[in-house]
């Protein structure tokens, strides 16, 4: 117990910013409490485009939804969409990143070359293309923007598992007849792992920002989902008469992004003192 | 010497042949999995109720009853000799290329703008901070480059329109692109997140030629400070900040997309969300295509110029 309060008390930026984010995530999914079980997808068009009041916090928008609800709301939207990405990238990149170091050869080549491929090209423009012509839904922002970014994690993976590929103990472990998926499992992935997880940490508030775009664009949310990059684009029309609808999901999605990038930071800070 | 980089060109010239002939076929294997009839599509376009007999023949003259794989090589021909197809949509039947082409010049005009307003600010904020590591310059710069990596893109430009071009009227809000006055909001939006991003790098690529050992080593014999910073140091960083400046043109060319969508500007970048909308998908090919080869040029440019810049370069290769 007293070790735990020291590392709080050492790691203030972390602790702050990690409270912060719990709170973002408990905003999330205590959403219908938060906001008083106002309907985020529901509203009466005579209260349309109604500026904040303590009726309705942050204003209304032009089909008299509750603008302060559909921000809340927004967070499980991004949230959710963000961290799939984070996961579905690190999950692919590290699986062929590992493998590829490992197994070396033929393997490595065509995984590092799809990679290759996949790099020496403009992400947010494959994003585009990808989500557009699957057709715009979450989902599809979702896989395109992993699609583009797994290959980071791959090259990442690989390198670090190529660092202690040829060391003795690693040798020794084969020679003594361990098998292959206990020498991935036990002695590659642990070797990549934690700047892995540094990297994915550090990715969330950019991958918010990546789908929050392309949901902008028209090709991730689709109306009436309440998602902050969508609602920035259906307030962009009333920007004179109602500033509101967009100044408040703005600054909810930089909010939240600025929350999660200090806690990737503070968490490199923590896990891999080396780096600046 | 010579003989030796003319051998690494060669390589980089194969392998990005390589990666296109890629990219190609995802584009075309996207495309040609999306939903939609391309041969209706045409017709629909052109403001007829087709029949199926219509389409159909369409679509045999087309070739799209073809194999895939024919479909691709006959595409992939086709562009090698700069035939992207024609439109399928927008002002339909005029080929590819030229409105592409037509597009082409405004995005650079507002790509290069960009990047002249965040070398401008990146370059000395970087350098400037890293100098006076941990003090309060330092954690200025820091903080603003936070910040700056942190709010949406798009949501400064509409932050921008609104103050400077609807309640200031300083600036059209829409931008044509004809001359500076409109294309700055859209030039600084671009820049802003880039900005932010390249200052980091230029701070960290500072720092780590600071924590050199001959640093340290001139240093210790006396030599000044400024002489350093000046005469080693920064000559030295310019090689990673090169780099980097080539693989940033990966987000600039991406970010052209979002900017010149939300001022309704007329580059290619608008234009290839418009047909991706419009289910236009030689449009989308050609953009993709296009992107790609400008991003693989523009790095290739960059390792090339190496060989001029740093002679150590020229030996180790």
């Amino acid at each position: 117990m007293e070790k735990k309060q020291n590392f709080f008390a050492k790691n203030k930026t972390f602790t702050i910013f990690g409270i912060l984010g719990i709170l973002v995530v408990l905003a999330a999914i205590f959403a219908p409490v938060l906001t008083g079980g106002i309907d985020p997808t529901t509203g009466s068009l005579s209260e349309a485009l109604k500026p904040p009041s303590s009726e309705h916090l942050f204003g209304t928008d032009k089909l008299g939804r509750d603008l302060f609800a559909r921000v809340i709301y927004g967070a499980r939207t991004s949230l959710i969409a963000a961290f799939s990405v984070v996961i579905l990238a690190f999950v692919v990149g590290t699986i062929a990143g590992v493998l590829a170091g490992y197994f070396g050869k033929i393997v490595d080549a065509v995984i590092m070359r799809i990679a290759d491929m996949m790099i020496a090209f403009p992400g947010m423009i494959l994003a585009i293309a990808v989500a557009g012509i699957m057709g715009a839904s979450i989902r599809n922002a979702v896989i395109a923007v992993a699609l583009v970014t797994w290959p980071k994690y791959a090259r990442l993976a690989r390198s670090l598992v190529l660092k202690i590929r040829d060391r003795d103990y690693v040798s020794a472990a084969i020679v003594t007849g361990s098998r292959t998926p206990y020498m991935l499992l036990k002695y590659m992935l642990p070797s990549a792992i934690t700047t892995l997880v540094i990297t994915a940490a550090m990715d969330i508030g950019t991958m918010m920002l990546e789908l929050a775009g392309l949901s902008f664009l028209g090709f991730g949310a689709v109306p009436p989902t309440p998602e902050w990059g969508l609602m920035l684009s259906e307030g962009r029309a009333y920007m004179t008469a109602a500033p509101w609808l967009m100044i408040f999901p703005g600054i909810a999605i930089f909010v939240v992004v600025v929350i999660f990038n200090m806690l990737g930071d503070s968490l490199r800070d923590i896990l891999d003192p080396r780096q600046e | 010497m010579k003989d030796l980089s003319g051998k690494t060109i060669v390589s980089r010239l194969l392998q990005m042949v390589i990666v296109l002939f890629g990219i190609s076929f995802m584009t075309f294997l996207l495309t040609y999995l999306a939903p939609g009839d391309p041969a209706r599509a045409t017709l629909l376009a052109q403001g007829l109720m087709p029949s199926e007999a219509e389409v159909e023949a369409l679509r045999e003259q087309m070739g799209l009853n073809q194999p895939f794989i024919m479909q691709y090589i006959n595409w992939l021909v086709a562009c090698l000799h700069g035939d992207f197809g024609v439109s399928y949509t927008i002002s339909s039947g005029k080929p590819v290329a030229s409105l592409l082409l037509m597009r082409l010049w405004p995005t650079i005009k507002l790509a290069l703008l960009a990047l002249v307003i965040m070398l401008v600010f990146s370059v000395p904020l970087g350098i400037l901070s890293a100098i006076h590591q941990n003090k309060p310059i330092d954690y200025i710069v820091r903080g603003l480059t936070f910040f700056g990596v942190s709010v949406p893109g798009f949501w400064v430009g509409l932050i921008l329109i609104l103050v400077f071009a609807v309640n200031l009227k300083l600036v059209p809000a829409i931008s044509s692109g004809g001359d500076l006055r409109s294309l700055i909001l859209p030039a600084c939006t671009l820049a802003f997140a880039m900005t932010a991003k390249y200052t980091r790098q230029v701070r960290t690529a500072v720092l780590e030629e600071l924590h050199q050992d001959y640093v340290i080593g001139a240093r210790a014999r006396g030599v000044s400070e400024r002489k350093i910073i000046w005469g080693n140091v920064l000559p030295n960083s310019m090689l990673p900040l090169i780099t980097l400046l080539g693989l940033s043109m990966g987000s600039l060319l991406g970010g052209t997309a979002i900017v010149e969508v939300i001022f309704t500007y007329p580059g290619m970048g608008n234009l290839a969300v418009n047909a991706i909308t419009g289910l236009d998908y030689p449009v989308v090919q050609a953009y993709v295509l296009w992107v790609a080869l400008i991003y693989m040029v523009i790095n290739l440019i960059v390792d090339i110029s190496y060989n001029f810049i740093d002679p150590r370069m020229r030996v180790k290769r």
